[in-house]
């Protein structure tokens, strides 16, 4: 139906070239190359006109195909009589040249090495000093929350309460379940061999309330809440949402990154306790099934064996990594960039950051207590 | 080359969110090269009809015609491919904000069509230097003021030299003299393009000076008071005093105001 795109070349009369454009010529049909045409502009030609007279479809891919054959013309001042093509294709190429041409001020330069070098070590000061600012905000919105200055929506820091708390419950559950039942089978393997299958509940019990209950669940809401934190401080940063609140003379540290942060800090040590717990009844499914150990008997083991301290010990680490996701998840969330991407990095430097500190401080805190 | 049928219809068209009804009963038609305007207070539902029109939110009840072809009935296939011959400007903006300017115009044409990378390239700046944003390629959008974004997020509802152009408040956030240039613009596209131009719009001079033809959107009533073109109806007599309002910017003087 539609004609293939093509154009013939007349010489009326000596230096004159017509070229007679004929066919579809759009996105989406095959354009004869505009090199070829140009070949044929060269000295011997001064005047170009145009014949369109056969050309049944067009748009802008004419005028890409135009366009290189004008600039070409002008550089051989060539007279170009534009008379012969259709209105709409003139008034486009007048318009896009018409219109003030602004001129970028600064093109976004690549850098070399050295300056490459550079501006990451300035930016990991800067980040320091970021870091900085934001823990002395921080301080600054607890410093006035104990005065009595409640900075944020009571019914903000509740929902919190509620995402990070009774919401994290199945995971941590079968998360904090499960990992009591990897416990006593690790240690009924090698205790069975001394018939001393009863001491599964100590392994289980003091693993559990000692490390792995805060770990586990420092490593669940990482990647439940700190990230989530991120993303919604990003997302707030991308609609200008936080400036919004600046210039309101309202500190987005004391509205928005306290109340998420109380509530982690409350919440944590919170989980931490009852996964605590949840791990112990996963070991005793163990114990009892397959240790012949009665289910009293277990218990009994494991009240033995376990101090209030040692859970106090897990309680303390569970604090301590409450704080630093909720700073991590923060942290980043406020320095997050512009674009859709920026909040994508800044979640997952979130996770990363939050499960490294965790990492870091639970084998900090665990020597300073047993030096 | 305009042919007499109407090019989209909307046919007792409701629009509701769950059981907000926002519009009820909205009948109008758009012919082949109309600018249309779609006019009313803020929040009535215009950002909402043209989602409908645009193939985003399918209506409560009524139908959108393309053609002879009841758009929310045909397989999605066929509706991806009406949908790909409009071009749309968002209120917002949206542009990708990953992705430079070059390559937000690109993106389309590198996904619908077979063109070599260096004329994809001429395209883009072809298309940039419409806008006046020849030489900011390489520009993320959050180098960009707010206008400037406004353009570019035309320039790429234009790449594809669609045959309808849906904006939706193109000429918020720009000055006088870039709004008019727009409105030029537009004629031009039009003109030029062939293209069928859908607009939201509350900038009377723009409106009076490009639509041929329009709708008024009415909350308080929850249903269109009028439809046809704006200077018509600010001279006849049987237009809803609601719309004259609007038209004559609160003064009840049938003048057309030009700028
Ligand atoms: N996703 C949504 N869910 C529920 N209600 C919505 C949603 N989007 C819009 N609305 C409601 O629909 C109504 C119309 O919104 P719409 O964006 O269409 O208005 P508009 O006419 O474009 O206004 P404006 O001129 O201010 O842009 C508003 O009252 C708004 O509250
Ligand atoms: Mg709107």
């Amino acid at each position: 139906m539609t004609r293939q795109a093509r154009y013939t070349l007349e010489y009326p009369h000596q230096g004159t070239l017509i070229i007679r454009f004929a066919g579809t010529w759009t996105l989406h049909s095959n354009i004869p190359s505009s090199q070829e045409l140009s070949s044929h502009i060269g000295q011997d030609i001064n005047s170009i006109a145009f014949a369109c007279d056969e050309l049944e479809k067009w748009d802008t891919r004419l005028l890409i195909f135009l366009k290189t054959t004008l600039t070409r013309a002008y550089k051989h001042n060539i007279r170009v009589d534009e008379d012969g093509l259709p209105p709409g294709v003139r008034r486009l190429l007048t318009l896009s040249k018409a219109v003030p041409e602004q001129t970028a001020s600064s093109r976004p330069a690549t850098d070399n090495l050295v300056t490459r070098v550079g501006r990451s070590t300035l930016q990991a000061g800067s980040q320091l000093r970021e870091i900085a600012t934001f823990t002395g905000e921080i301080l600054l919105a607890l410093l006035g929350l104990l005065q009595g200055k409640v900075s944020f929506k009571p019914r903000d820091f509740f929902y919190f309460v509620q995402v990070c708390g009774v919401e994290s419950l199945p995971i941590v559950s079968l998360i904090a379940v499960l990992v009591g039942v990897i416990l006593s089978f690790v240690g009924a393997v090698q205790l069975q061999m001394f018939g001393a299958q009863i001491y599964v509940a100590n392994l289980v019990g003091l693993g559990m309330v000692l490390e792995m209950g805060a770990l586990m669940s420092g490593v669940i809401i990482a990647g439940r809440i700190g990230a989530s934190y991120a993303a919604q401080l990003g997302t707030m940063q991308v609609n200008e949402e936080i400036d919004a609140l600046r210039t309101m003379g309202i500190s987005p540290v004391g509205f928005l990154v306290l109340p998420r942060m109380l509530a982690l800090m409350l919440m944590l040590p919170l989980l931490c306790v009852y996964a605590d717990i949840m791990g112990i009844l996963g070991g005793s499914i163990i114990g009892v099934t397959m240790l012949d150990l009665s289910l009293i008997e277990y218990l009994e083991q494991t009240r033995k064996t376990i101090q209030l301290s040692q859970f106090g010990q897990g309680i303390l680490k569970a604090s301590v990594f409450g704080i630093l996701i909720g700073f991590a998840g923060c942290l980043r969330g406020m320095q997050c960039g512009r674009s859709a991407l920026a909040v994508g990095e800044a979640t997952t430097s979130a996770v990363v950051t939050s499960i490294v500190l965790i990492v870091v401080s639970d084998s900090f805190i665990t020597y300073l207590l047993y030096r | 080359m305009n042919s007499s049928a109407p090019v989209i219809t909307v046919r007792n068209l409701t629009m509701a969110y769950g059981n907000f009804v926002l519009q009820r009963d909205l009948n109008f038609t758009i012919d082949q090269g109309d600018i249309f305007v779609i006019m009313g207070g803020s929040g009535c539902g215009k950002s909402t009809l043209l989602r409908h029109m645009i193939g985003l939110k399918p209506p409560a009840a009524g139908s959108v015609w393309y053609g002879s072809d009841n758009f929310w009935e045909l397989s999605s296939e066929e509706q991806a491919s009406i949908i790909r011959k409009a071009g749309v400007l968002y209120q917002s903006g949206a542009l990708w904000s990953s992705m430079t300017l070059a390559e937000n115009v690109a993106l389309p044409l590198q996904h619908y069509t077979d063109l070599e990378p260096d004329v994809i390239a001429e395209l883009v700046t072809f298309k940039l230097s419409l806008v006046g944003l020849a030489g900011f390629e390489e520009f993320y959008p959050v180098q960009l003021s707010g206008g400037m974004r406004k353009r570019a997020a035309l320039a790429r509802a234009i790449a594809m030299d669609p045959d309808f152009l849906f904006f939706d408040e193109p000429s918020a956030g720009l000055d006088p003299i870039s709004s008019r240039n727009l409105d030029q613009l537009i004629l031009e596209l039009r003109e030029s393009l062939r293209a069928t131009v859908i607009i939201v719009t509350h900038e009377l001079a723009s409106i009076y000076a490009i639509a041929t033809n329009s709708v008024f959107l009415d909350s308080n009533s929850k249903t269109m008071l009028a439809t046809g073109d704006p200077k018509t109806l600010l001279q006849q007599e049987s237009t809803h005093p609601t719309v004259l309002q609007f038209l004559t910017r609160g003064t009840g003087k049938r003048e057309v105001c030009t700028v």
